[in-house]
């Protein structure tokens, strides 16, 4: 198992890592999205920490120190405080976990419709993007030159 | 060690500059041979084929290549820098992942010595690479906009991209504090151009263009290259240039893609390997006749790093923007460009109007520095970020100092074994002021625009990826590596042609710059070949 552990998060860490989630970005009806602990999401979040693997299993190292046990032995309250103590903490593995649970929740389907955004790849369908207000040009192109000319000086 | 033939040229790196010269030089009907450590990219290994395009920025193509960690890639100790450095190891090199802002040096900044005082001359003008310049901008495919009083004129081949909503919001605001600016020289294909389709708008150009439309070098000078007779080898990475009993180059010995280490005889070599890249390989390729490394007598070799910092000022309008659906890059103002004796620093900085970020870099980026929260207030806080950024770049000129510098890691290799790269780099005092004055500015800009929760950030996402000045130019041996037409001093068929050789640095995104100035140089060889070695 000590191989496998080189890879993967374990129960262990995967049950806090899913709390803390939750916490991170809880569900919220007035926008109709998902918490980042949905079933879908959460599983895209375990499954891409790739490189991030070591900094998110020393972030979810301290939260257990900062705990003083698993996440799953607290209340709530006591739960939440924790969590955003640890996430108040600076450094590369609180921003490595934070950016894996946002890389994978701003990709969910359910949450791209919800900021208006369609669900997919930018490629190769695109944008369009509106050519914009051009006359506002018009009292920059009336200014003398600004360069510096070498040659004249 | 296995020994290939001859080549009459052998260039070292494929990326913007050894492009360019590696195609002016092949109307030579020379045997020219690239050596490139890394490979192609395929339009469809670039990210924005997939829906996690923008978490792949942070791994397989993070811009810096200690992060990246692909086998192709060679670490660069950054720790003693408050920039990190940014880089690509492939056929295009940096132009891989790049926003394609392809501004060009201004007159002034060849002549900084002169016109105010400070560091170097150098020892060409604008004037000598205008014709490369304008034959650069044909080749790669720029687009913007002609009339602009901010620089000298040139005549971009293609339209603008479009200004959108949020260069009109910058506009506004602009015209507003009476500024100057204009729409980006960018270069991003706007119509059909040289078999390459106009931008469709997929986002933030960085991580690489799917579609083809941003003029890295794999695609623009490259195949043209190749047709004229060009060979280049990829997943080579070279170790040392050898020398013979008369110092001059006479090849280098390269790891094949098998590991295998060849010898390559070349009558001329030419470094094209970046301002951290060709300092490196010149340090390792030290020899008995040679102790301080190749083309070193000066003692220049790997000094005078300039990496441009970049502060970044940003805000949040209540209107939607344009966001990440257009590219990044939008327009520029060369209103605090020259040098102006009421200021506490001397010469000056473009400021960089960014269309900025997808949905995912909005999230990380803002909850990193702490304006978007977790927890309840996080979806409704977030709506009031996405699409609704306004950022400022400041591409800050940065002087040369002989104490910033690249050196050789005592202990780090790269997977070949080859020593790597070590940093050492600070923010000089006349920059600080000037990052300052432009912050400031910026910060004016902004509420101009009608933007509220202003964030700074000086270093934080400090990573432009402009690496010059290791290998300077000059007319004096003592005081420069390489002399007005890329020959190094010291080793007479040995040249340079990328941003190492910068005497300053000017403020702007170099690109336009380096590949001008390797056409140059490809163009000095071509008229000297009968005596070249001179």
């Amino acid at each position: 198992m000590q191989g496998l552990r080189e890879f993967e998060l374990s129960s262990d860490e995967l049950a806090d890592f899913k709390r803390m989630a939750r916490v991170m970005i809880p569900a919220d009806e007035t926008f109709g999205v998902p918490s980042a602990d949905d079933p879908l999401i959460f599983a895209d979040i375990s499954s891409s920490l790739g490189m991030d693997l070591k900094d998110v299993r020393v972030a979810l190292s301290g939260l257990r120190a900062l705990a003083g046990c698993p996440l799953s032995d607290l209340e709530d309250a006591r739960a939440a405080e924790v969590i955003f103590q640890l996430l108040a903490q600076e450094g590369r593995p609180v921003q490595a976990l934070g950016r894996v649970v946002l890389a994978a929740y701003y990709r969910d389907d359910r949450v791209m419709r919800s900021i208006g955004r369609e669900p997919r790849a930018p490629y190769p369908t695109g944008h369009t993007l509106p050519d914009g207000d051009w006359s506002l040009l018009e009292v920059v192109k009336a200014r003398a030159p600004i360069w510096r000319d070498d040659r004249q000086v | 060690m296995a020994q290939n033939e001859m080549v009459d040229v052998l260039i070292i790196g494929a990326g913007a500059s050894g492009a360019a010269v590696a195609w002016s030089l092949a109307d030579t009907k020379m045997r020219i041979l690239c050596l490139e450590q890394g490979d192609w990219v395929k339009p469809a290994d670039y990210p924005t084929n997939g829906r996690d395009w923008e978490a792949r920025r942070y791994t397989d193509f993070d811009i810096s290549p200690n992060r990246r960690a692909r086998d192709l890639d060679y670490p660069i100790n950054d720790d003693n820098s408050v920039m990190k450095i940014a880089n690509f190891n492939g056929v295009g090199g940096g132009t891989i992942l790049w926003t394609a802002h392809f501004p060009r040096m201004h007159p002034s900044d060849f002549r900084v010595k002169s016109l105010d005082g400070v560091a170097e001359d150098w020892p060409i003008s604008y004037w000598d690479l205008e014709p490369y310049f304008d034959l650069n901008d044909r080749m790669v495919g720029v687009s913007g906009l002609a009339g602009d009083p901010g620089v000298p004129p040139r005549n971009p081949p293609m339209p603008p991209i479009p200004l959108g909503r949020t260069g009109t919001r910058y506009g506004q605001a602009m015209n507003r504090l009476g500024w100057h600016w204009w729409p980006s020289d960018v270069a991003l294909a706007t119509r059909d151009y040289g078999g390459r389709a106009k931008c469709i708008n997929l986002g933030h150009c960085t991580p690489g263009c799917a579609h083809g439309a941003k003029a890295s070098a794999d695609i623009t000078y490259w195949p043209l290259a190749l047709r004229a007779g060009v060979e280049l080898r990829t997943r080579c990475r070279v170790r040392e240039i050898t020398t013979n009993e008369q110092g001059m180059a006479s090849g280098v010995v390269y790891y094949d893609p098998e590991g295998k280490e060849v010898f390559q005889p070349a009558e001329v070599v030419i470094l094209a390997s970046n301002g951290i890249g060709t300092p490196r390989l010149l340090l390792n390729s030290a020899s008995s006749r040679f102790p301080n490394g190749l083309a070193n007598s000066s003692g220049l070799v790997g000094r005078n790093l300039m990496l441009h910092p970049w502060p970044q000022v940003r805000g949040y309008v209540e209107d939607e923007l344009d966001g990440d659906r257009g590219p990044m890059t939008c327009m520029w103002s060369k209103q605090f460009y020259e040098t102006d004796p009421d200021r506490d620093f001397v010469r000056g900085y473009t400021m960089q109007f960014m269309r900025v970020t997808g949905v995912v870099n909005e999230a990380i980026q803002s909850s990193s520095v702490g304006q978007l929260p977790w927890g309840r207030d996080h979806h409704r806080i977030y709506r009031s970020l996405v699409n609704h950024r306004l950022q400022i770049g400041l591409a800050c000129e940065d002087l040369p100092e002989e104490h910033n510098r690249v050196t050789i890691d005592p202990v780090l290799k790269d997977s070949s074994g080859i020593p790597a790269p070590k940093i050492d780099y600070t923010i000089s005092e006349n920059c600080a002021r000037m990052m300052e004055h432009g912050i400031a500015r910026a910060t004016e800009i902004l509420e101009a625009a009608g933007a509220k929760n202003i964030y700074t950030s000086r270093t934080l996402l400090n990573y432009p990826g402009h690496l010059l000045g290791t290998c300077r130019m000059g007319d004096d041996p003592e005081r420069s590596v390489v002399n007005a037409w890329g020959r190094c001093h010291d080793v007479k068929n040995l040249f340079i042609v990328d941003g190492s050789i910068w005497v300053t640095s000017g403020g702007v995104n170099p690109t336009s710059t380096i590949q001008a100035l390797a056409l140059y140089i490809a163009d000095q060889i071509k008229q000297r070949l009968a005596t070249l070695f001179d």
